[in-house]
């Protein structure tokens, strides 16, 4: 099995657990995370759950120096600003240079409406920037455009400066 | 608007079981309304209930009136299932009906615990069951008494003894609960650095389905409550998320965006590869399988705003279902497939809204603006939802016409992305009649 996602007991994860994520994967059955009884009721007790605790992904590669790792957007848009062309250059130019490099864009959304469309609109974010890379000459087996949705905001809060802020794709190299 | 006429705590009874944290427990209860008629029912004190961690006729009380169909009283006396109890008595007292029973500590450390339902208003033994059980299983034979009232009463069936599931987060950590419809006995089924979201019950009540973040994408994982195993449904490129199972459990509909975009698929529930249902360049997600199985509605932003649709479930020709708003996301259908829950963005609130499919009519039932992702009580008559109430994060139950709400209190942290789980099957029981 490659090293698909090797996720830690939290135990191990304290020692520093790091793992690479390749994409193109096909489902397989999950190792990951470990079980632990959380209660102290017999086992035969009909309304009895296992906890299973799931461990960390760390990165290895921190991608290109002094480039920045996010692209903003505007509301209800998912079109790359003038101002983020630069960045996504910087980015594509690291790619090209090395084939085997792999990064995930990661889509985001801003904290209003409902957690699934949030996820859909992340994504519609992350699948722009890949697009982006690709018209730039990167390899589209080097990026996976994936969403978080609304559930990473970079930054709290709920007026349209944290808005704004959170409306955003983010690079992250494995 | 309907006005706020009494509001009613409940549930502030002090477990004083096991060690266990108790932090996510207790619904509150809030009645608002005119003209509800309610069941008065008296509780006897079983029988050496002091025996048992669990006051099982409190639990068995605060249950039935959290529905707001029951009212309940004192007995004021101990009278068990053998008891003959004086009838005439409590219809003085205003009661239609009285609960007896008991609780007995047997040699092998379980409990068996009795009841007996009686029709004061008929002066009619109504039946009772006995339930042996292990301490972990105290609270669940007290639901099925509950049950046991609710279906003699009002003819339909309860969902007391059914489990619901939800996810906090407190600091970095992101929780996956597993409750008792009452918000108690929480237990967690998954603990994780990253977030949770979606969790949807199988059919059968043992496994559930989500999305799990961990490895730093979108990923859904199927797990068994019980033993703890879960496995990967779906990890394909890019974003797979929204799992919901069809009704005879042999298929889930999730969303993946593997071939561009986000769009509908199913999977067999054993894995395997998925079948694409839709194909447009838009938005499709939060899929959702009618009752017979037959169709699978959805959220689609096709029309330029995101509307509930519904298609064939095999795939095929696209129905718009929403015309009011140009916000309607997270569908959620009752058992009988005549009610639609969802939420609807109103003058810029998120609010809950049930439709009558049978007459396309739809209305707001909340008086909050942040709600999300709706399920049903497996039997039709209440909701829960995920909202936020003077700026945190709360479960709600509801019924539909917004009547009698109920809050999950207690919790610390958020709480949100809740499912009512189906009807579990019977619990051994002797002369249940």
């Amino acid at each position: 099995m490659k090293k698909f996602l090797l996720s830690c007991a939290v135990v191990l994860a304290l020692a520093g657990c790091s793992s690479g994520v390749k994409l193109n994967d096909v489902p397989v059955e999950d190792k990951t995370g470990t079980t632990a009884s959380t209660n102290d009721a017999p086992s035969s007790a009909q309304s009895g759950v296992t906890t299973v605790q799931a461990g960390k992904v760390s990165n290895i590669d921190p991608g290109p120096a002094g480039v920045g790792k996010v692209v903003y957007f505007d509301f209800d848009s998912f079109v790359i600003k003038a101002e983020s062309q630069a960045l996504i250059e910087a980015h594509a130019r690291y790619l090209r240079a090395d084939k085997n490099r792999r990064v995930s864009i990661e889509g985001h959304a801003d904290d209003r409406g409902g957690r699934e469309y949030n996820l859909a609109l992340g994504q519609k974010r992350s699948e722009a920037v890949r697009k982006a890379l690709g018209l730039l000459g990167v390899s589209d087996g080097q990026l996976e455009a994936v969403s978080f949705g609304k559930e990473k905001p970079a930054v709290p809060g709920n007026d349209e400066a944290a808005y704004a802020k959170n409306r955003r794709a983010e690079f992250n190299y494995r | 608007m309907i006005s706020r006429l009494t509001r009613l705590v409940f549930g502030l009874l002090v477990t004083l079981c096991c060690g266990l944290p108790s932090a996510f427990a207790q619904f509150r209860v809030d009645v608002s309304g005119v003209g509800l008629t309610q069941v008065p029912i008296a509780f006897a004190n079983f029988r050496d209930e002091q025996t048992s961690p669990q006051k099982i006729a409190a639990i068995v009380q605060a249950d039935l009136e959290r529905s707001g169909q029951f009212r309940g009283l004192a007995a004021g006396q101990v009278l068990d299932e053998t008891s003959r109890p004086d009838i005439s008595g409590f219809r003085q007292k205003g009661a239609d009906a009285l609960l007896t029973g008991s609780v007995t500590r047997l040699a092998d450390g379980r409990y068996d615990v009795r009841f007996r339902l009686w029709d004061v208003v008929k002066s009619q033994d109504l039946g009772g069951a006995s339930y042996a059980v292990v301490t972990g299983d105290l609270r669940l034979a007290a639901h099925r008494i509950a049950d046991f009232v609710y279906e003699k009463l009002t003819g339909e069936r309860g969902v007391f003894s059914t489990r619901v599931a939800y996810v906090t987060k407190s600091a970095q950590r992101f929780s996956l609960w597993i409750a008792d419809a009452d918000g108690e006995n929480a237990q967690a089924a998954l603990t994780s650095p990253e977030p949770i979201i979606s969790p949807s019950w199988a059919p059968n009540g043992q496994q559930l389905a989500y999305v799990s973040f961990e490895s730093r994408k979108p990923v859904v994982y199927v797990h068994d409550v019980s033993t703890g195993k879960r496995r990967v449904l779906a990890n394909f490129r890019g974003s797979n998320s929204a799992p919901t199972w069809s009704p005879d459990g042999q298929r889930l509909a999730v969303t993946l965006s593997r071939d561009g975009g986000s769009q509908i698929y199913l999977i067999p529930a054993a894995g395997g590869e998925p079948q694409r249902l839709t194909q447009s360049n838009s938005i499709d997600t939060e899929p959702v399988f009618s009752p017979d199985g037959s169709a699978i509605y959805f959220v689609s932003d096709r029309g330029g705003s995101p509307q509930i649709y519904r298609m064939p479930a095999q795939g095929g020709p696209v129905q718009r279902v929403t015309f009011t708003g140009n916000y309607n996301i997270s569908p959620s259908l009752s058992a009988d497939g005549r009610w639609m829950a969802y939420i609807s963005r109103v003058g810029g609130q998120y609010k809950l809204h049930v439709m009558d499919l049978n007459a396309d009519k739809a209305q707001a039932i909340t008086e909050t603006s942040a709600d999300e992702r709706p399920s049903f009580a497996p039997n039709g008559r209440m909701l829960i939802y995920a909202t936020q109430v003077q700026g945190r994060e709360a479960l709600m139950t509801t019924t539909l016409d917004g009547r009698i709400t109920a809050r999950l209190a207690g919790q610390s942290g958020d709480i949100r992305e809740p499912h009512w789980g189906p009807f579990q099957n019977k619990m051994n029981s002797t002369k249940e009649n």
